[in-house]
């Protein structure tokens, strides 16, 4: 334990804690940007300086150890002045367009400029002058608005390990891009949308779908069908000053209808249909002695990971479609025939917790005979945008259902929402699939929670299974690396990109806690255990669906309609090089 | 491809990536971006940190280099003589920026803060011809210098000789 005093107030710090964490232990806030708990201090922008008796300077408190008898003061005239100055340089070369700014009134920059009373320009001088990167499906880059925090950069190297993009040159040219400042679609990007959730400003943000949506709705010719991902409904409370961890599923379904959507449909129905179809490949890939580990294909980070950087390990990939591409899919053809309906006139657009959704549904894969799956997706932040345009509030909507019968989904779907939920429903699926019993305990509490590696195996029958659930793209390399040296001891591993699962995912509300996360995953193993009905197999809709249409689940038409393939990128980026 | 370089270096050993850099340069002159790549592979680390290194430090190019280098002083004492004019006259005879190589790929044009020979400012350097006292008029009688065809060439340096 060391001894110190910040602002007059006696703190017991540990020994190797900063500065800025004794001060908060003690309550006391110091204000950041460049700072990103538990990853590398990097002390770059110089907002959180304070000053220590003794030494010369101003001290970066995120990047600096405390030690006995240590003197500091976190709020003197000299800190405030240092502090004003380095944010009003940052604001001046920083394009001043809050007012049509996506991040307006969730900005950082913004905030700090209130919180230290700028009131003037003293610092006019050149401005840096970048083009936005429109070039990916899913993100948008606009290094003008960057202020070098660093944040993106280590999210993607450090938690992430994609490393898509750096800082690059120097001085005043410094911009944080991707190699040879291509386009973020020709890079190494998996477009997961992490450094979106900690980037400060809007230099990174998705790329906005709205105004394809909104012109759908208001084609008349168009038969307009929303759907819903699991994450979405406990985190878009949020945004409405709904306390952190609030379920918002009825009024999200009312405010999709007041929209003007003809049809309001549940992801969680397709998740459970992925259950279906997922199981029983896993099933027959043990039976019949086929490539195993297999691993989900839910998530389209993971999947785009693996195409660029082990397209030699596809075989390990479940065949099957993500949730929402699946209800796209069964929307035009299943649904579509019911109701009497052209697929070519159905819109469906998905509501999604992510960015790189977006790329997914523009896969050519997914695009069948020139109709897509999906044919927009719009992140949780999207739609809340949207709603507010549409003077939505969820404070006073009242509650509505799903429609049916694609709305109709169990507890095992909900969880699709979080790391290991996916796992979870599986092997509740499984179970019955291989033994014709059920599972008399439900929860896998193994892999529950945020740890990076998760395990456990289960005895079926005379079968023991060995599963992993991997939370977090970053943490799947080693077990890949075990696998192509054929010391894998896994035969079903689930991959999340996001840390914590969808419900972390890059198009969520931005936040910056941590403790959030937490918060929204309590929702859905909280829908999950009201649920009557928590296993996908109990599906009613699902188990109509498989005697009208498809007959049995990996049936030769749920094979056409619910599986898919996927493209080595890795030759494709090689390709790209100019 | 350039695993010839790499035959001296442990695999994944990060620490020898400005090394490697350098020797790829020394090979090609400049970083070709296929050598990054391999430099990539086989240090297990991402492009975008190498080309982050790579761009932030001064002796690394990432373009091929033209046939004759020219230099222009821009040290204080060059600078009051003029030197801002030279550079600009020799952006526009060229058609590239400072830093850049011409199209025809037969000049890179290069700033240097000072090359110590204030005495005869401003100067000029192409390739190790120093050109004192230069003026905005000189510059297309040097340029021609090294734009002629071989024969012209000889002829020029015969006359330059019989000068001295």
């Amino acid at each position: 334990m060391v001894q110190l005093t910040i602002n007059n107030i006696k703190v017991n710090a540990e020994e190797g804690m900063t500065i800025l964490d004794a001060a908060k232990s003690v309550g006391i806030h110091v204000p950041t940007l460049c700072h990103l708990k538990n990853l590398t201090p990097t002390g770059a922008c110089r907002i959180c300086v304070v000053e220590v008796e003794g030494q010369r300077g101003l001290i970066p408190s995120c990047a600096y150890p405390v030690y006995e008898g240590m003197v500091v003061e976190t709020n003197s005239p000299r800190v405030r002045k240092a502090r004003k100055t380095i944010v009003e340089l940052l604001v001046e070369n920083h394009p001043q367009d809050c007012l049509v700014c996506v991040r307006n009134k969730n900005c950082e920059l913004q905030d700090l400029s209130e919180q230290y009373g700028v009131r003037e320009h003293r610092y006019k001088g050149e401005t840096k002058k970048h083009a936005i990167d429109v070039s990916s499906s899913a993100l948008e880059r606009d290094p003008a608005k960057c202020i070098l925090c660093g944040r993106c950069v280590r999210v993607c190297n450090e938690v992430q390990k994609v490393g898509a993009i750096d800082f690059t040159k120097r001085g005043f040219s410094s911009i944080v891009t991707t190699p040879y400042n291509k386009g973020i679609n020709v890079s190494d990007c998996i477009l997961c949308g992490q450094c979106i959730l900690v980037c400060p400003t809007a230099a990174l943000r998705e790329k906005s779908a709205l105004k394809e949506v909104a012109y759908a709705l208001n084609d008349k010719s168009k038969f307009t069908v929303a759907q819903v991902a699991p994450a979405v409904r406990a985190s878009l409370g949020e945004e409405y000053n709904f306390p952190v961890g609030t379920n918002v599923t009825g009024q999200l379904v009312t405010g999709l209808k007041r929209l003007g959507f003809d049809r309001v449909f549940d992801t969680n129905f397709a998740a459970d249909l992925t259950i279906m179809e997922e199981g029983t490949e896993l099933v027959d890939r043990i039976k019949n002695k086929k490539k195993l580990p297999m691993f989900t294909s839910c998530c389209p980070g993971w999947i785009k990971y693996i195409e660029q950087n082990r397209p030699q390990m596809l075989e390990h990939i479940s065949t099957c479609k993500s949730p929402h591409e699946m209800l796209g899919a069964v929307t035009k053809t299943y649904y579509a025939k019911k109701m009497g309906l052209d697929p070519k006139d159905i819109f469906v657009v998905s509501i999604m917790p992510c960015t790189v959704k977006k790329f997914e549904s523009d896969r050519s894969e997914l695009n069948e005979a020139l109709r897509q799956d999906v044919d927009a997706v719009l992140t949780t932040r999207e739609l809340v945008r949207y709603f507010k345009m549409a003077g939505i509030d969820f404070s006073d909507l009242p509650e509505d259902k799903f429609d049916n019968p694609l709305g109709e989904s169990t507890g095992a779907a909900a969880i699709f929402g979080t790391s290991g939920g996916v796992m979870e429903a599986a092997l509740r699926t499984a179970y019955h699939i291989l033994t014709g019993s059920e599972l008399e305990k439900l929860e896998f509490e193994d892999i529950r929670g945020l740890q990076g590696i998760k395990e456990t195996s289960v005895k079926i029958g005379d079968l023991e299974l060995n599963i992993a659930v991997v939370n977090g793209i970053g943490n799947v390399a080693p077990i890949l690396d075990e696998i192509q040296k054929g010391e894998s001891k896994y035969d079903f591993i689930e991959v999340m990109s996001c840390p914590g699962g969808c419900i972390n995912g890059g198009g969520q509300p931005i936040h910056n806690k941590p403790e959030k996360v937490q918060k929204r995953i309590k929702v859905l193993y909280e829908i999950d255990s009201q649920m009557v009905c928590r296993k996908s197999h109990e599906n009613d809709a699902v188990k109509t669906i498989y005697k009208e249409f498809f007959k049995e689940p990996n049936s030769h038409k749920a094979h056409e309609i619910l599986h898919t393939t996927y493209t080595d990128r890795k030759e494709l980026l090689k390709n790209s090089v100019g | 491809m350039h695993s010839h370089i790499f035959s001296n270096y442990p695999p994944k050993d990060k620490s020898n990536l400005i090394s490697l850099l350098q020797e790829v340069q020394n090979i090609y002159g400049y970083l070709p971006e296929s050598a990054l790549m391999d430099i990539s592979e086989f240090l297990d680390m991402p492009l975008s940190r190498i080309y982050g290194v790579a761009t932030f430090y001064n002796q690394f190019r990432l373009k091929p280099l033209g046939k004759n280098i020219i230099r222009v002083c821009r040290g204080t004492a060059c600078h009051v003589k003029g030197s801002a004019n030279l550079l600009f006259a020799l952006e526009t005879a060229l058609n590239c920026k400072a830093g850049e190589t011409t199209r025809d790929k037969n000049f890179t044009l290069e700033v240097v803060a000072c090359i110590g020979a204030c005495s005869i400012a401003p100067v000029i350097v192409v390739n190790d011809d120093y050109y004192g006292r230069a003026t905005v008029k000189d510059i297309p009688k040097i340029l021609k210098k090294y734009t002629a065809s071989e024969v012209d060439t000889e002829k020029i340096e015969e006359q330059t000789t019989s000068e001295q």
